[in-house]
């Protein structure tokens, strides 16, 4: 698979919430070969301080050689990230990792929760594209409040999928867990896809499995160079062993993965 | 030749020891995988040597995550030395690499001197292996896990095995977590070491304040990174004034003025390690601006520079 090095000037940036941006790159070669669920790694500043790069799915890419990355300001990298003025040239490497299997037929449900979404999008625009649209069940979006819901659930409900929404502080949809949302769905797909929190996709690879639904997660972890080298991403493996994020990853069938909390 | 100008190009050859690398800047074993990870971000053909990560007689898993954390201008790691073991490294690695131009040097660990003496000896029937490097920072199983890098005499005793089992190079990469690094790079030098390469990561760890828990599940790792740098250099002079083999330096080298720094300071090449991991093409920067440094400085050959300090 391709992997390129691009200095991506900043083409947009949009601040979603206080503390989540959303930022529009010019990477013409990472944007041409990306496949939902991949990620880049991005360097944010110059300096050595921070040091190393920090891992974003792909939210969106496009035709015009555009991607998209959206993130929760955390720390140092991703307060330098989302103070990035227009032009400002982000070094990317991308795309890596392995992305969401898109080949399976049938209905299917996407579950995002937080900065979890991101991925999703990429992925629902892609499905939609292929030309699945059809009666498809909602995708499920949860976060903390609205505000961080607010424009991502409208974007969904343009690409053509219903959408429902959970939040915590159940400023808008259901008062409670997204999760709660699959029960009623589950019985409907032949394929879940999910990426959040691990409590949430522990939860949700733990119905499909109660309900013998495939089910993709994304994984997240602490990562050094996404290239396989550091050998710093692991996650522990169903079959014994470490799965290694940014190679075996992000996207992992749900029983890949070794679901202690 | 500069096809502009028609000058000669600087010469960056050096030897360490019987083994002659085209440039002084190498990859640190295990910031640089087995090579091929690399293959689409940098030209492999480019670089002096390429070390790859170490290993071991039989595969190992490594340690539980979290393995890795940043640290402020560095990175703690406690990997665990994962790797695919050796016969799976020369049957499906070894393969690729044997088909640059590239000398690759294998870094080999072990937890007894057999198991070292044993990985240099499989290794001698291996084609396309310019050079062993000896990682002796482990912990010796039978010695209550203290590192072999840390006692001389556990140290010679590896260097001795390793020198007998095979006719390759031998490097012997030292641990900084030592009080006298010259001590240490004696014995090795003494017991038939071609050179040494130094430092390994130092000791290091973190909390988390709010969980109070280590952030590392090993609870210490290694430090790397720009932070150690200072150290790093301050221990290759020490070393390269103590022996008269071949001193490579390592830590925190992540532009060629750092490179510099620890050629003149004694070092007759560099690893880049950390600075793989954010900036891929750390070491091609490096064989160029050494270039770029020696038409500057008007100097025909790299080795001018080794050692050469000014300290009155």
């Amino acid at each position: 698979m391709p992997e390129f090095q691009e200095k991506s000037p900043v083409r947009g940036r949009e601040q979603l919430t206080p503390d989540v941006c959303r930022l529009t790159l010019h990477a013409p070669k990472i944007a041409e070969h990306a496949r939902p669920g991949q990620f880049v790694m991005a360097r944010a500043g110059a300096t050595l301080d921070p040091l190393l790069r920090r891992p974003f799915s792909i939210h969106k890419a496009t035709g015009d050689g555009l991607i998209s990355i959206l993130f929760k300001v955390v720390g140092k990298g991703t307060r330098l990230l989302a103070a990035a003025a227009e032009s400002v040239e982000i070094d990317l490497i991308g795309p890596l990792g392995r992305g969401f299997d898109t080949t399976v037929a049938g209905p299917h449900c996407l579950i995002g929760g937080g900065m979890g979404i991101a991925p999703l999008y990429f992925l629902a625009e892609r499905l939609m594209r292929a030309g699945r649209q059809a009666s498809n069940p909602p995708v499920l979006l949860g976060a903390q409040t609205q505000a961080e819901l607010l424009l991502l659930a409208e974007e969904f409900t343009e690409l053509g999928y219903p959408v429902l929404t959970a939040t915590d502080d159940g400023t808008i949809g259901h008062h409670g867990f997204v999760t709660e949302l699959l029960d009623d769905i589950l019985p409907e797909v032949q394929q879940v896809y999910v990426c959040g929190p691990m409590p949430m996709m522990r939860t949700v690879a733990l119905k499909c499995r109660a309900a013998g639904t495939p089910c993709q997660v994304s994984l997240e972890t602490h990562m050094a160079c996404g290239l396989g080298a550091c050998l710093g991403c692991t996650y522990p493996a169903s079959g014994g062993g470490y799965l290694h994020v940014c190679k075996d990853g992000p996207v992992c069938s749900a029983e890949e993965v070794t679901w202690t909390l | 030749m500069d096809p502009l100008t028609g000058a000669a190009s600087p010469d960056l050859r050096v030897d360490i020891g019987p083994l002659r690398l085209r440039n002084p800047v190498m990859t640190a074993s295990g910031t640089f995988g087995y090579g091929e990870e690399f293959a689409s971000l940098v030209n492999l053909n480019r670089l002096g040597a390429i070390i790859v990560k170490g290993i071991s007689l039989e595969p190992r898993r490594g340690n539980p995550p979290p393995r890795i954390i940043e640290t402020a201008c560095g990175m703690l790691n406690a990997i665990g030395l994962e790797n695919v073991g050796v016969d799976r490294f020369i049957t499906e690695k070894l393969p690729f690499l044997r088909r640059l131009e590239t000398p690759v040097i294998v870094n080999i660990l072990g937890d007894s001197i057999e198991e070292y003496s044993r990985l240099a000896d499989k290794l001698n029937y291996a084609r396309g292996i310019a050079a062993l490097e000896v990682n002796i920072s482990c912990p010796n199983v039978k010695k209550g896990g203290v590192a072999f890098g840390t006692v001389p005499e556990m140290a010679t005793a590896v260097t001795r095995s390793v020198r007998q089992a095979t006719g390759l190079p031998v490097i012997i990469k030292l641990s900084p977590n030592v009080t006298d690094i010259a001590l240490i790079a004696r014995a090795v030098e003494e017991a038939g070491a071609d050179a040494i390469s130094l430092i390994n990561t130092l000791l290091g760890m973190a909390v988390d304040i709010r969980t109070r828990r280590p952030r590392l599940a090993n609870i210490f790792g290694g430090l790397s990174g720009p932070a150690i740098k200072p150290v790093a250099l301050r221990m290759v002079w020490q070393a390269a004034r103590a022996v008269s083999i071949p001193v490579v330096g390592i830590g925190g080298i992540t532009t060629v003025e750092d490179a510099l720094e620890f050629l003149m300071a004694g070092a007759t090449a560099v690893q880049v390690g950390t600075a793989n991991f954010f900036r891929p093409t750390a070491t091609e920067e490096i064989v160029a601006g050494l270039e770029e440094f020696l038409r500057q400085e008007d100097l025909s050959s790299v080795r001018q520079l080794i050692g050469s300090l000014k300290t009155e």
